[in-house]
């Protein structure tokens, strides 16, 4: 997050002191992101040094004031034109526990997911009812009101968006692993019998189902043992029956 | 990114908005099984789910397909019967009673909402929404006047003499819920309600069944958005038959409160 940045856009609108960049840093983002002032303090005097921002005399309230400078403008007007760098993505808990759940000993991925859905869905239905209030506020609010208003809606919006990325990467995350232990299963029974062609034909006409239609991006076939591995190029819907579905689709694409 | 939690957000005051829970539930399931086929083809769609829903209460219901989520909306309904359990709408168990009782029961009380609208096309959307009520033998008149009301309620005042083919379809499914509600009918069973709508619009039916239930109506609501899961007060997870978990009505309201005071 860039304070640096947030705080010389809020100073293109005029000299202002350090809480009061605060609490207009806040107000746009609903809080979203707490600054304490020593945070806000410390970033000016960088600000300073760097020659962004220069001190401005005091207020009536004996507050020091703080003004943007043209060299912070050029600054501020480099970043709104600048993509956010995603070189390097942050670092995600969630990703990095399943990611070591997987084959932990004595641990159960599926429970490990059900119990992030659900505070994804939680947390998801939270900032759904701020929205809903915000979405009001934002109808009846003029001037400098409108502004914040807007900015935070902005913000929780890109908040639902990101949790609900999240909802359907689980939702994905289980139906894969499903069907990797499905697949797995099967070739573990079919190791020792190969499998007799008139067995694997007597699932096409599942095919004809309109999700089998749609299902197979085939990404590895394994004819031998019969594993079907296949990508439905979306996290949306998760299907019970899907394996058998695309595997006997995808095996009589093959053919 | 931790700050970001709702917990962290300001709380100032607190606003009752809980269902209470000495009101008598709109609808009960108890201990619902359904089977379908028998033997060797025998599917399990329901095991023992247990629900109530509660007047101004909307509750989602997720699981992937074959969870059982439409098995449960349409028993609940008394558009299939249960293999066991009890169906209670309003106090009265709908697995108990006759064929003509439960027609009657299911114009009077219970209202769906289907993805693709199910309006009837030869109807206005005030006649549409005047429907039910004429079945039940309310006055051709008095149903319209009723049916009118219930449009202007909800800002669909506009549309009461549009056929189907002339609204769109956020339109039409908000005049399915306008339907769905009409009289004392006060459970709204919604199916994918929003899975022909684009994203925009299903959040404006969303907003819609929400205030709905807010005013005092009953919804479940089933999806596999999680976006339009989360205008719901509690999300139920179903996973082959059994709900497996679900999410308690949370503290947004006092954030929300918190949210406008600080605003």
């Amino acid at each position: 997050m860039s304070i640096r940045h947030g705080l010389l856009a809020l100073l293109e609108h005029g000299p202002r002191y350090g809480s009061q960049l605060r609490t207009e840093f806040e107000s746009r983002t609903g809080a979203t992101w707490p600054l304490n002032v020593g945070q806000v303090y410390t970033t000016l005097g960088r600000l300073e040094r760097d020659g962004m921002v220069v001190q401005d005399g005091e207020d009536g309230a004996g507050h020091a004031l703080y003004a943007i400078t043209d060299a912070g403008r050029g600054e501020l007007r480099s970043w709104f034109g600048r993509p956010v760098d995603r070189a390097s993505p942050p670092r995600d808990e969630l990703a990095i526990k399943l990611a070591m759940a997987v084959g932990a000993p004595g641990v159960d991925i599926r429970a490990v997911i059900q119990a992030q859905r659900h505070a994804t869905l939680r947390a998801m239905q939270d900032y759904t009812r701020l929205k809903a209030q915000a979405l009001v506020a934002v109808e009846g609010a003029d001037g400098e009101k409108a502004r914040d208003d807007v900015a935070w809606l902005l913000v929780l919006e890109q908040l639902i968006f990101q949790t609900e990325a999240e909802a359907r990467w689980l939702d994905h995350s289980e139906s894969r692993l499903a069907r990797l232990s499905a697949a797995a299963a099967r070739r573990a029974k079919n190791a020792t019998p190969a499998v007799t062609p008139g067995t694997a034909d007597a699932q096409s006409p599942a095919v004809t189902e309109a999700t089998g239609a749609r299902a197979a991006r085939t990404t590895t076939t394994d004819h031998g043992t019969g594993r079907t591995t296949t990508d439905h190029g979306t996290a949306r819907t998760t299907t019970d029956h899907g394996t058998a579905r695309t595997t006997s689709a995808a095996r009589s694409a093959r053919r | 990114m931790p700050e970001a939690m709702p917990g962290s957000m300001p709380h100032e005051s607190h606003e009752a908005h809980q269902s209470q829970p000495s009101q008598q539930p709109v609808l009960q399931l108890e201990q619902l099984t359904r089977v379908h086929g028998s033997g060797a083809t025998e599917v399990h769609a329901l095991r023992g789910v247990d629900l109530s829903v509660f007047p101004g209460e909307l509750v989602a219901v997720m699981g992937p397909s074959g969870s059982g989520k439409s098995t449960l909306l349409t028993i609940a309904g008394g558009l299939d019967s249960p293999t066991s359990g009890r169906v209670v709408v309003e106090g009265t168990d709908i697995t108990t009673v006759g064929r003509k009782e439960l027609a009657a029961l299911r114009r009077r009380s219970i209202g769906y909402v289907f993805q693709d609208y199910n309006l009837i096309p030869a109807l206005t959307a005030a006649e549409n929404v005047a429907l039910p009520r004429e079945l039940d033998g309310v006055s051709a008149r008095k149903a319209r006047v009723t049916a009118v009301a219930a449009l202007e309620e909800m800002g669909l005042g506009q549309l009461a003499d549009r056929f189907p083919d002339e609204m769109s379809g956020g339109q039409q499914q908000r005049v399915a819920i306008a339907r769905a509600l009409v009289g004392d009918r006060r459970l709204v069973l919604a199916d994918e309600p929003t899975g022909a709508l684009d994203s925009e619009t299903g959040e404006s039916v969303l907003a819609l069944l929400r205030a709905r239930c807010d005013a005092g109506a009953a919804g479940i609501l089933v999806t596999h958005e999680p976006r339009f899961a989360a205008w719901a007060d509690r999300v139920v997870f179903l996973r082959d038959g059994s709900v497996v978990d679900e999410t308690l009505r949370s503290q947004a309201d006092s954030l929300l409160s918190g949210q406008a005071a600080a605003q």
